[in-house]
């Protein structure tokens, strides 16, 4: 009973809070309703008894619309509306039209979701992260290490252009110093 | 019926872990005062009450009752929602975390924890990160170039120092193979060397420091620091919104002092004679005065200096931890 209203609570709390991220025009409520409606979903893991999902769903996303607050910060007056620019009417069209097909098959799921069966039921006695690791490490093992390649690509990637730049701040300091000693 | 009866536990339990901590917290700033005050050879509040106590008192009465000021161009929703959600995350914490061992009260076997969950150490990081929003919103809602650097700041350290905490306490999880931080406490009964204090003491030092910083305390309260960006992303803050950060600030500094007791200092096991609560009671206070020493004893940092001590010389560190106990444990 109380599941069934703990569902209700937070599937109202997460629809509101991402209709405010599509509708608004103000960029800082659009990405607090964005870090609300994150934290939000982690409630339904926690119902359905997946707490280490729910917790990576805090901790992830908590972080991620973080990153998004600093491009804010960076690129936009927050206070201000932004003026949206639509060049394209048929992205939009096609983009709205799409995600009602989205939607429509979401709905038809609960006619299909009766015939599907686990290929890896979840075992009993072990806890939320001893399975998602025995997962993880024999039949995603493949993706799991291509993940970690590609993660370690973006890594070398984004070194590599901070330190370009630090070569050039080093030599500009050299620079003046030189200029210094001159004067 | 039985569904019903935990609920009900769980309302008391959650009540009463809010209005103890809170208390505690209004408590801790009398404490902070006097502390620091000895320290610097003065006396500190003296006035109200024996000893000053009842400054709290006083204190509150008057950011109760001060004029709430909302000034022109802030973004109004925003500004008012992020006080409440510093103080919300920093209570919220505090759900997965035991306080004391259990006990029999009435017949009836009470365990001090509101919800017992088997990811608890992730759960109190994650969400007391979370609480780097309050800081963040106020920044940017509040049309002030001044809360703006302090917002900048804050989501600067919030990532930079997340990573620190994670790394760190990887180790011990690793040695102890579970996240409960019930079963972390258990790992480590059985007298003072068992503590995990001693197996990783380097990871101690990482976690330390980096609860320092996510409480936003000196001497790494840069994202506040009068000097540099007046008030930070308090400074168009007054009465009781003002005060909700600081609820926050001192929940989150008791909720960083019960973590490092129970990950690193044995937890709420029995020493000797003395019982388990006793001995977590002692080893928080500790904790929390630790916080106040360190205040009075260190200067400010810079921020580029945090960064730097952060990616150059934690993460470095925490990771080698990391690797050097997995090769143990192989």
């Amino acid at each position: 009973m109380y599941e069934i209203i703990a569902f209700y609570i937070f599937s109202a709390l997460t629809i509101g809070m991402f209709t405010i991220v599509v509708l608004s025009k103000n960029a800082l409520y659009a990405m607090s309703a964005l870090a609300g409606g994150m934290i939000f979903i982690s409630g339904f893991f926690f119902i359905l008894g997946a707490e280490f999902l729910g917790v990576v769903q805090i901790t992830v996303y908590s972080g991620a619309v973080m990153a998004l607050y600093a491009f804010g910060m960076m690129f936009f007056d927050t206070t201000r509306d932004v003026k949206e620019n639509i060049k394209n009417k048929k992205i939009a069209y096609t983009l709205s039209i799409l995600s009602a097909i989205l939607i429509l098959a979401i709905l038809c799921a609960p006619f299909f979701s009766g015939a599907i069966q686990a290929n890896y039921p979840s075992l009993q006695n072990t806890g939320n992260i001893q399975m998602i690791g025995l997962v993880l490490f024999t039949k995603y093992l493949v993706p799991f290490e291509l993940a970690a390649i590609m993660l370690l690509v973006a890594m070398i990637a984004g070194i590599v252009l901070a330190s370009k730049k630090m070569d050039l701040e080093e030599e500009m300091s050299e620079e003046c110093d030189v200029v210094k000693e001159v004067k | 019926m039985n569904e019903t009866a935990v609920v009900i536990e769980t309302i008391i339990k959650a009540v009463i872990v809010l209005s103890v901590t809170a208390g505690m917290g209004a408590f801790a700033t009398w404490i902070e005062r006097k502390v620091l005050a000895f320290m610097q050879r003065r006396l500190g509040p003296m006035h109200v009450g024996p000893y000053g106590v009842l400054q709290l008192a006083a204190d509150g009465i008057k950011l109760f009752t001060k004029e709430d000021i909302i000034p022109q161009n802030v973004i109004k929703p925003i500004f008012i929602l992020a006080p409440v959600i510093a103080a919300t995350t920093a209570f919220t914490a505090m759900a997965a975390v035991p306080y004391f061992p259990e006990f029999t009260l009435f017949g009836y076997t009470i365990t001090p924890i509101v919800s017992d969950i088997n990811v608890a150490l992730l759960y109190v990081m994650g969400v007391s990160s979370v609480g780097v929003y309050g800081p963040l919103l106020a920044g940017m809602s509040s049309a002030n170039k001044w809360s703006l650097l302090g917002a900048a700041r804050a989501v600067v350290q919030m990532l930079s120092f997340e990573v620190v905490s994670g790394l760190s306490v990887l180790a011990p999880i690793m040695m102890i193979g579970s996240l409960s931080l019930i079963d972390i406490n258990d790992y480590q009964s059985g007298g003072v060397t068992n503590w995990l204090i001693w197996k990783q003491p380097l990871a101690f030092l990482l976690f330390a420091m980096a609860g320092f910083m996510e409480t936003n305390r000196s001497p790494f309260d840069t994202i506040e620091f009068e000097a540099e960006v007046v008030s930070g992303y308090a400074t168009e803050y007054s009465g009781m919104r003002w005060g909700l950060f600081f609820v926050g600030e001192y929940a989150n500094m008791i909720t960083i002092s019960v973590l490092v007791s129970i990950v690193f200092m044995g937890g709420y096991n029995p020493i000797w004679f003395i019982p388990g609560a006793l001995v977590m009671l002692f080893k928080v206070s500790f904790w929390v005065f630790l916080f106040l020493w360190v205040r009075a004893a260190w200067p400010h940092i810079r921020p580029d200096q945090l960064m730097w001590v952060c990616w150059k010389v934690l993460m470095p560190l925490a990771v080698i931890n990391v690797v050097i106990t997995g090769l143990a444990l192989v």
